[in-house]
């Protein structure tokens, strides 16, 4: 699986943290949500604890583009 | 009259123009007055138009090489100061003042042309908060388009790093004032378009005079701006600075500094967030376990659990009950079809024929034969006939038929 970026893994928190306080999902499934935050949420720490920012600029993705591209 | 003396139009005109042209006042003329009947003319780009105060008026034109310096848009009715010269076109024989320069009264000419440009876009609906692009909550690549070299890109580097070091910063440097600074801009925001290389972009400068921060008055910065996909902030110079972008951006941000912070939310904000994701997902399980243990109590509880002998003894006095309402039922019909059994027999027995036999009666029939004799037609003399009597059977010979 691709590692997923650190917005679509605290959207996919967000929704767990909401369907596991609706109340409405069963034990089992709750069991594999917690798993699951657990998982997201020390994704999403870890992310933060250990990210540098990077600077790139702009013509050099637009050079990356080009030779993507083959020309 | 002598010859001498008389003049062409044109000798007169001319005269009367060099009178003029040589006056120095008339050479360098501060003007006030109320501007009137002009006229853009479209194709020369020179401006026509007429100077009047509550009395007098006077015709006035400035040429293209001025008025496209011009960055306001003159209108009528507005008050100006001119600066020109006064003199003769000779071939209409009109005297008019030839402006070089035009301010509005009372405010800045950069002033005005920026309240011009601002309720035009307006009323366009540039501004219109329903026009405002949505600025994602976790941006992983943000776009800067500044100059590299002021202080504003060095502000917005560090205050990320520091802040919100996930996301790659993706910088394309561009003139941030003067001639040209508007266009390097444009074409930075079409290019990140295209690209697609951010999901938010910060466009800004450092602090400056109004004449520095012009760029981002620019018509065509601002409709850029509204037409990009990717959301943009705008921070331009001081927070008591407004320029056109800071209208039309999804965001203004009142300094570059302030946008690097508005841009996304802080490391130690997300930890904070990710705490009480981790506290309300862990209250949840907890609270799920506990009720459902709750409701494994109370169902031990209840009576069947804790004698399970019960449910077989209600089950067992159910079934005698069952058994023996099974047992009445069935005696019932046999009683019922007996009564029934014993009527129809006696009324079975009431229509025999035996009975009749019994009383005296016999039944006659040919010897060998069932068929009934029931008139002498039916027997001939020496016949043998079968004689059936209740207790025994006769066979007789017929003797005579009367």
């Amino acid at each position: 699986m691709k590692k997923p970026t650190f917005e679509i893994a605290m959207k996919k928190l967000e929704i767990i943290v909401n369907k596991l306080e609706s109340g409405n999902e069963s034990l089992e499934s709750s069991l594999k949500l917690f798993e699951e935050g657990m998982k997201l949420s020390s994704f999403c720490y870890n992310t933060l604890e250990s990210a540098e920012q990077r600077i790139i600029k702009l013509t050099d993705i637009e050079l990356k583009k080009k030779l993507d591209a083959g020309e | 009259m002598k010859n001498d003396f008389i003049l062409t139009v044109s000798q007169l005109n001319c005269y009367i123009k060099s009178l003029l042209d040589s006056n120095n006042v008339l050479a360098n003329v501060f003007l006030r007055g109320e501007i009137s009947n002009f006229t853009n003319h479209y194709k020369s780009g020179h401006f026509y138009f007429s100077l009047k105060d509550q009395n007098s008026v006077i015709k006035a034109i400035m040429f293209s090489s001025y008025a496209s310096k011009v960055k306001f848009k003159p209108e009528d009715g507005m008050n100006v100061i001119v600066r020109g010269r006064v003199t003769v076109y000779e071939a209409s024989g009109q005297y008019q003042l030839y402006v070089e320069d035009i301010q509005p009264y009372g405010i800045g000419a950069l002033n005005l042309a920026f309240e011009q440009l601002k309720s035009k876009l307006k009323a366009e609906g540039l501004f219109d908060v329903s026009n405002k692009k949505l600025l994602p909550r976790f941006p992983s690549r943000i776009g800067v388009v500044t100059s590299d070299t002021g202080a504003a890109i060095q502000d917005i580097k560090q205050i990320l790093s520091r802040r919100y070091p996930i996301a790659e910063l993706v910088i394309c440097p561009t003139l941030v004032q003067g001639e040209g600074a508007a266009k390097q801009i444009i074409e930075a925001i079409n290019k990140f378009n295209e690209l697609e290389a951010a999901d938010v972009l910060i466009i800004g400068r450092g602090g400056g005079s109004i004449e520095d921060l012009w760029a981002f008055n620019s018509e065509d910065l601002a409709r850029t701006i509204a037409s990009s996909k990717i959301p943009i902030i705008s921070a331009v110079g001081h927070e008591t600075d407004f320029t056109i972008c800071d209208f039309v951006a999804d965001l203004r941000a009142p300094t570059p500094s302030a946008a690097a912070e508005l841009v996304a939310p802080s490391k130690d904000e997300l930890k904070k967030l990710l705490g009480t994701y981790i506290f309300s997902i862990e209250l949840s399980l907890k609270s799920m376990i506990t009720s459902s243990r709750a409701k494994i109590d109370s169902l031990m509880k209840c009576h069947e659990f804790i004698s399970p002998m019960s449910i077989i003894q209600n089950k067992s006095i159910m079934l005698d009950l069952s058994v023996r309402k099974l047992n009445d039922a069935f005696k019932n019909i046999l009683y019922n079809n007996k009564k029934k059994f014993i009527s129809l027999n006696s009324k079975l027995d009431m229509l025999s024929p035996l009975k009749v036999l019994s009383r005296g009666y016999s039944i006659v029939t040919k010897k060998g034969k069932n068929k009934l004799i029931s008139n002498k037609n039916k027997v001939k003399l020496d016949d043998i006939i079968q004689v059936r009597l209740s207790d025994g059977e006769l066979d007789c010979v017929v003797k005579e038929i009367r």
